[in-house]
């Protein structure tokens, strides 16, 4: 019993992995809705990029905005953010392999920085939109709309599901 | 020295990985960094603690994420993120990696001092992380 298992649970692990690989790297996208599907956040990308502030999903900024962002580091929103060349060219390719395909430019034409001033993440997190609020970003619990924590307690470990989307109530601020 | 004591200090010496080191090794080196420009130079971990909370011409110090308390946690500024405690008694990860050590003093004080910081900069605030909860 025990033996046969075994060789069954092999055969079954390897093609579990075998589909894994098949269907993920396609599989990382944003339902038009809520849920996200992507693959595990890269080991590096989380260290480095994840120091300071939540390590946002790639597939949610074209290969062109995180093209822009690498670029920027030195100069990162205020901060920086500067990586070693080395450091910098394997997230740069991790990051161009799993940016998402739609695009991500602003009206000028430009690709955008921030997933927060996309059209994607307005329409998905405007007032309204599953409990939001005008004022839910600005409260202290929150902090602003680049805190993705503060409502999807996954995120850290990049699930995004709205089974785990839990707005703070006003006032619980720490 | 006995044969087996030489090679048994140079498998521990091998075994560490690269770029390992501790909080009184980052201190030495500063410290003789800054020696070389200022020979009587001996680091001050009260100089470190004013050096730590003091504006230097930026927006930002040392304090407004890491709080003058550099034994709990802290809070970056903008995102809100955690930031674990500085002091390596609190925290024994800080000061054990080449890469890191390197990585924010250089980040951070461009951040804060608006230039790299001198090794008698680094020294100080070394010397006064130390010996926080020590």
């Amino acid at each position: 019993m025990h033996t046969m298992n075994r060789s069954f649970r092999q055969h079954m692990a390897l093609t579990l992995a075998a589909m894994w690989i098949t269907v993920l790297p396609a599989g990382a996208a944003w339902a038009d809705d809520d849920d996200f599907r992507g693959a595990p956040l890269d080991p590096l990308y989380l260290e480095e990029c994840g120091a300071c502030h939540v390590a946002f999903p790639p597939a949610l900024l074209s290969q062109r905005s995180w093209g822009a962002v690498a670029d920027g580091l030195a100069d990162h929103f205020g901060t920086d953010a500067s990586l070693d060349p080395e450091t910098l060219q394997t997230i740069r390719r991790y990051l161009d392999d799993n940016a998402g395909r739609r695009r991500s430019d602003g009206a000028d034409g430009r690709p955008l920085l921030r997933i927060t001033d996309t059209r994607w993440f307005r329409k998905e997190h405007r007032p309204g939109e599953h409990g939001l609020r005008s004022d839910t970003f600005s409260r202290p619990e929150v902090g602003s709309a680049a805190n993705c924590a503060a409502c999807h307690r996954g995120a850290e470990e990049g699930r995004y599901g709205e089974r785990e989307i839990r707005i703070p109530t006003p006032g619980s601020a720490r | 020295m006995k044969i087996s004591t030489l090679i048994a200090g140079l498998l521990l010496a091998t075994s560490l990985p690269a770029g390992a080191a501790g909080p009184a090794d980052f201190l030495q080196r500063f410290e003789g960094e800054a020696r070389s420009a200022d020979p009587g130079f001996a680091a001050s971990p009260a100089r470190g603690r004013d050096w730590f909370a003091a504006p230097h011409g930026q927006d930002w110090r040392c304090t407004s994420c890491h709080t003058a308390d550099p034994g709990k946690s802290g809070r970056h500024k903008v995102t809100g993120k955690a930031i674990e405690p500085m002091a390596p008694a609190v925290n024994p990860e800080r000061l054990t990696s080449e890469r890191s050590v390197a990585k924010w003093f250089r980040r951070n004080c461009r951040d804060v001092v608006g230039r790299e910081c001198t090794a008698a900069e680094k020294a100080d605030v070394v010397a006064y992380l130390i010996q926080i909860g020590q």
